[in-house]
């Protein structure tokens, strides 16, 4: 039951999520635009509302590796950084998914590459939808587009992330981290206290020891392994594909886009139809898995499809994979930590779409 | 009934916080509510502004080019938003500093001389109570006792004794604003 | 296993001067015959079933020869990533306090590449045990230089002796990690006599006695030989650790009780 409401920052509402979906613990290190989640929560005292532990690590390479510890142990962990410091976490979600656990990370994308800027990107993508980490392995990627989302799927992520034993991801940005919206709180949920089998809490006497880890020296064991994470992965395909079709029902054309962009497209579909454009808006929320087989079965009636980015196009590759050729599809963008306007959206619309 | 507004000015006038007022007041009116402030190095010091909507209905962009009301509070921002303004919306500026007036004819112009205000009440931090008081005179939008408590929410519980005294300030700004210019309707 | 064996009536519990202890699974180490680390598991496990805490130990593993320790002790553990077990370990006793934590980790993984979550876990004064395994090489990775390896000391990326001007000194962590505030109990054994074994695993107790105390890091060094590495014999490496390792790593205590012992 929904409880309180609140006007919150989203890296707040994530924090907040984070003490009411039960969490045990939070490792992070401070980076712009999300150190409000490290300093939200310090500053709520979980240890003393629910014994959350929260720690500050040496660096985000320690974070992911305490988060790595921590969800061995069967705990609900989360961390959090942006762009650069998301790209040193990366050794340890490639440990965390070979070793088949669940966490949840949230990454407020700033723009790259490198230092880059601290304003909103979404240049990202890739690296959090195609493996960022090395081997063959996927995150759970949600992508909210409000404040109240930022809240919501801290504990969807976690449900998820718990559900298939595999990291999860908010892929978020610098704009939704800093923008304040209401938001409704969820009631206080328990701290779990009993662990999964597969959790290091000690050998209990008379049963089998656990190990965690994610080498295996025998190349045909390792690929059995392998092939029960794609099996994993397929599932995951073809049982949490989640997206918003906004206006889409009599769309002839139809854009794409997560997160902040798809806040600015439902404004460019408002302005397109106000013209006589028949504009529909399909929203990604879970980017990976991506709802291939929804854009594939929609494009049979759209004239063509428009990717909307902060990005030189990313998510585009996944929007074409899904209509196979079958209708044009084309990207815009800005880049940098700029936010495109619903304006330039439109005119992009009508130049590389309608025009085109 | 949408409200599109900006508040720009410099770091350390309150601009963030009024911004977030409107906001949590719009909430006791189960309004819908976005609060989208420029972020980054720009906030030490040099100009700091934030876009505020209150909605009837679901706020699409919370990232907007034009605006209903433009709330000015330092030239840079006169430079930068008066053009932002749509046709038939307000601007309303305190006067403090500003070296060229808004020259719009097609915009309603109000001004609030609230840093004068501010120092004939001996207290300078509720300069922005009064620059609301101002807006809220001339865009009766949420109700007086819905911003108390929107007053309420925003400040940290330490400076709760501070409540009166930024009431007060609400009331001065209603009482010195000053019509500069109205479109004929 | 024959008949004779079966008959012989010498077999009794009571006769029993050795075996193996319980913790330790029943399987062949993979370490070279003459290395040092199977001793430091074998010591590990002796004071684990000793101290009745089989069903309360987490261990973490490193990468490097010690990467399969997980393999031989009979108790919950984790497989870190590279120079990681400290910062797992932080998380793994935090959640977990009443559990009995510990890392196992080389020169490499410990003074190189994981020198930050070493020195950082011990400043915090993380209350869980690192046993630290000195022989001043990468053995796993076929004999490369490490951050301990002895000036002019060979190895195959240091094939002319590690030139320091060059390649840089060799590093004390474990000194450092005494001068922290955060560290209890440091000191630097080795386990190539019976006369020091038994001096180590004093050390190895205390080491995780400690954890009860809630006082603070826990570190013992283990000062060992390669001697595949070093490309000697077992006893000629043994020979050559004491002649060249123990003057540059002095054995004994750093600190004990979160006092200086020095």
């Amino acid at each position: 039951m929904k409880k309180e409401l609140k006007l919150m920052k989203g890296n707040e509402a994530i924090g907040e999520a984070a003490i009411r979906a039960g969490a045990d613990a939070y490792f992070g290190y401070p980076i712009t635009p999300q150190s409000e989640i490290l300093e939200y929560l310090m500053a709520e005292k979980p240890h003393e509302r629910t014994g959350m532990v929260v720690l500050q690590a040496e660096s985000e390479v320690a974070a992911i590796n305490m988060v790595y510890g921590g969800a061995a142990c069967g705990r609900k962990i989360i961390t959090s950084s942006s762009s650069p410091g998301i790209s040193l976490k990366q050794e340890g979600l490639s440990y965390i998914a070979g070793s088949e656990l669940p966490c949840l990370v949230v990454n407020v994308v700033r723009g790259g590459p490198g230092l880059g800027t601290i304003q909103p990107s979404q240049s990202d993508y890739f690296q959090a939808c195609k493996g960022g980490g090395h081997g063959d392995y996927r995150l759970i990627v949600l992508a909210p587009s409000s404040v109240q989302e930022m809240y919501d799927f801290v504990k969807l992520g976690f449900d998820l992330a718990f559900k298939y034993r595999n990291p999860a991801m908010i892929l978020t940005d610098g704009a939704l981290g800093q923008m304040m919206e209401k938001v409704w709180l969820e009631e206080q949920q328990p701290r779990m206290n009993e662990f999964p089998e597969w959790a290091t809490t000690g050998k209990k006497p008379g049963k089998e020891r656990t190990v965690v880890t994610s080498l295996d020296l025998d190349s045909a064991m390792q690929e059995k392994f392998n092939q029960k994470l794609q099996e994993k992965y397929r599932e995951l395909e073809a049982k949490e594909v989640r997206y918003e079709a906004i206006d889409c029902d009599d769309a002839e054309y139809l854009l794409v886009a997560y997160g902040t962009s798809s806040r600015i497209c439902q404004k460019s579909v408002q302005l397109a139809r106000e013209k006589g454009i028949k504009l529909g808006l399909l929203r990604p929320i879970t980017l990976y898995p991506f709802p291939k087989k929804e854009i594939g079965e929609m494009c049979g009636r759209l004239k063509g499809i428009l990717s909307v980015e902060m990005s030189a196009g990313q998510m585009v590759e996944d929007v074409r994979l899904s209509v196979d050729g079958k209708v044009k599809v084309d990207h815009f963008g800005r880049m940098g930590g700029i936010i495109p306007s619903a304006e330039e959206i439109v005119n992009a619309l009508e130049q590389k779409i309608i025009g085109g | 009934m949408s409200e599109e507004i900006i508040i720009a000015g410099f770091g350390g006038q309150g601009v963030l916080t009024m911004g977030e007022i409107l906001a949590n007041s719009g909430i006791m009116e189960d309004k819908e509510v976005s609060w989208m402030p420029s972020y980054g190095p720009e906030m030490r010091g040099g100009t700091a502004n934030v876009n505020v909507i209150i909605s009837d209905e679901r706020i699409s962009s919370p990232i907007l080019n034009t605006f209903d009301t433009a709330i000015i509070l330092n030239q840079q921002s006169m430079d930068k938003f008066e053009e932002a303004v749509k046709p038939g919306g307000m601007l309303i500026y305190d006067g403090n500093g500003i070296t060229r007036h808004p020259e719009r004819r097609d915009i309603n112009i109000y001004r609030v001389d609230a840093a004068a205000e501010a120092a004939k009440m001996e207290n300078k931090r509720v300069f922005n109570m009064i620059v609301l008081g101002g807006y809220l005179k001339v865009k009766p939008l949420v109700k007086m006792e819905n911003v108390v408590k929107g007053l309420k929410e925003s400040l940290p519980e330490r400076h709760h004794a501070m409540l009166p005294i930024n009431e007060e300030a609400i009331k001065r700004g209603l009482e010195i604003v000053q019509t500069v210019h109205e479109v004929e309707k | 296993m024959s008949q004779q064996t079966e008959n012989n009536d010498i077999v009794k519990e009571e006769n029993l001067v050795f075996k193996k202890t319980n913790v330790l699974l029943d399987k062949v180490m993979h370490y070279c015959p003459g290395c040092g680390h199977g001793t430091a598991h074998r010591l590990i496990a002796e004071v684990i079933e000793e101290m009745d805490i089989q069903s309360e130990c987490i261990g973490i593993t490193p990468v490097g020869c010690s990467v399969l320790m997980y393999n031989y002790l009979d108790i919950d553990m984790q497989e870190a990533a590279h120079g990681r077990a400290p910062a797992l370990a932080t998380a793994i006793k935090r959640l977990q306090p009443e559990k009995f934590v510990f890392t196992y980790q080389g020169d490499g993984d410990l003074a190189a590449i994981g020198t930050a979550e070493t020195i950082h876990a011990a400043n915090r004064g993380e209350n869980f045990t690192i046993f630290f395994i000195n022989n001043g090489i990468y053995g796993m990775t076929g004999g490369q230089m490490a951050p301990t390896t002895l000036p002019n000391m060979k190895s195959s990326t240091s094939p002319y002796g590690r030139d320091v001007k060059m390649m840089g000194n060799p590093l004390k962590m474990t000194e450092l990690v005494a001068q922290l505030p955060g560290s209890y109990y440091v000191t630097r054994q080795a386990v190539h006599t019976p006369a020091a074994v038994r001096k180590a695993k004093k050390a190895i107790r205390k080491a995780i006695e400690n954890q009860k105390l809630e006082k603070g890091l826990s570190l013992v060094e283990i000062v060992s030989n390669c001697n595949s590495g070093w490309k000697m014999t077992p006893l000629q490496s043994n020979k050559w650790m004491e002649e060249n390792m123990f003057p540059f790593y002095e054995l004994g205590d750093l600190k004990v009780d979160g006092g200086m012992a020095k």
